[in-house]
């Protein structure tokens, strides 16, 4: 599983990677981990699947990274946070503001194994609006989209965390890599 | 960055400043809220007191700040001690208490102020281990969970203490590095310090489960 870094400081990888890679090790993959302005045509061409993890609050330097390989790539693809939102410009969608610290609750639909009202950490002052892209299905909570899945690829984006709450989340994106 | 260190003299602050550090960044200060209440939601208090002392061993400016412990008030307090900090950022020892990390980033978000959580999710009995390895010295302060009584109050933490706080997690789910308050913790000796702290006298008091340790004169 290839693991994507946005953060800026590295330092901050230990926040919100190296949870991440925890858990991906947990289900049973080999990780590696690749800051996102160092992804290689050779990494997405190994990778059998791949996260991209979140960042801190103050931290966008992620949002200046040509990502269009988002557009074309097949195998399953996580974006946390920084993760969604890179996913959402690669496809068009614009950047908007809304500061979303703690838990919240969130109600899904089928969505990696989430079902109903479910408790969430979001830790973002910004998000991407996919509501005019209609190739993916949106799952939003006060006009934030708070998850989102393509509808004919495996692509999959969550605005908020789920190494801090919803392990079963990361679990079950990890079980659909290994049917891939 | 010049980061501020949330310090409460215990494991996780020290080894999350230790930590950045390691990382390049630059201990500016420490930070120490000094709870009236025992049984603050957000800061330690056991020996806190001994805080003043550890600055002086890691020749670090350490600003302290009085709250009165009270919920939703101390973030008012830990806003205005952040805002005399002058720091491009905080760093903290949260490992958990998303009730902790939740409140920590909206103060800083408020300030315009980064935040290093290097600890947040790290696997409990993992942490302890990096922490033999990387030459800290820690001590319990404070119990305050069955079945530990006074006689852990004192205790290193070495290998033989992970053995035993493993099964307690196994037989009695106490929270091995102590996350849940069943126990809290003081650091003797790091990499950071220019040399061990002395405590001198000291005393354990309390009663049942409970019992903190008590410096009865100024450690150096």
């Amino acid at each position: 599983m290839l693991l994507i870094s946005t953060c800026a400081e590295a330092l901050h990888e230990l926040e919100f990677v190296t949870p991440v890679e925890r858990i991906v090790r947990g289900a049973g993959h080999v990780t590696t981990v690749r800051h996102v302005t160092a992804v290689s045509a050779d990494d997405l061409a190994s990778a059998e699947g791949i996260v991209i993890c979140g960042t801190s609050l103050k931290d966008n330097d992620f949002l200046r990274t040509d990502c269009s390989w988002l557009t074309t790539i097949t195998v399953p693809v996580l974006g946390i946070c920084a993760g969604m939102h890179l996913i959402g410009l690669a496809h068009g969608g614009t950047l908007n503001n809304a500061v979303e610290i703690g838990l919240q609750t969130v109600s899904f639909t089928d969505f990696l194994g989430l079902n109903g009202p479910t408790d969430v950490f979001s830790l973002h002052t910004s998000y991407i609006d996919f509501t005019k892209l209609n190739s993916f299905r949106v799952h939003t909570t006060g006009g934030v989209p708070q998850a989102v899945a393509h509808r004919h690829r495996p692509l999959y984006g969550v605005l908020f965390h789920p190494e801090v709450r919803r392990h079963e989340l990361l679990t079950a994106f990890c079980a659909r890599v290994q049917k891939q | 960055m010049r980061l501020g260190v949330l310090f409460s003299g215990g494991k996780d602050s020290t080894y999350a400043a230790y930590l950045a550090q390691q990382h390049g960044h630059e201990l500016a200060c420490l930070i120490t809220l000094v709870s009236e209440n025992p049984d603050s939601f957000m800061f330690h208090t056991p020996t806190i007191a001994v805080t003043a002392a550890q600055a002086a061993l890691m020749r670090l400016p350490h600003l302290q700040v009085a709250t009165r412990g009270e919920e939703e008030r101390e973030i008012q307090d830990l806003q205005k001690a952040l805002a005399q900090a002058e720091v491009d950022g905080i760093v903290t020892g949260a490992v958990g208490s998303v009730y902790q990390a939740t409140r920590i980033q909206r103060v800083c978000h408020e300030l315009g102020l980064h935040v290093f959580n290097p600890l947040w999710q790290k696997d409990q009995l993992e942490l302890l281990d990096e922490l033999i390895n990387e030459g800290f010295e820690v001590i319990v302060s404070a119990v305050a969970a069955y079945p530990l009584d006074k006689h852990w109050v004192g205790r290193r933490i070495d290998e033989a203490f992970i053995k035993d706080v493993r099964l307690l997690q196994e037989q009695h789910h106490i929270n091995p590095a102590g996350e849940g308050g069943e126990f809290e913790t003081l650091v003797i000796n790091c990499p950071l310090f220019s040399k061990p702290l002395v405590l001198g006298e000291t005393v354990v008091r309390g009663a049942g489960n409970s019992f903190r340790l008590e410096v009865r004169n100024a450690p150096h």
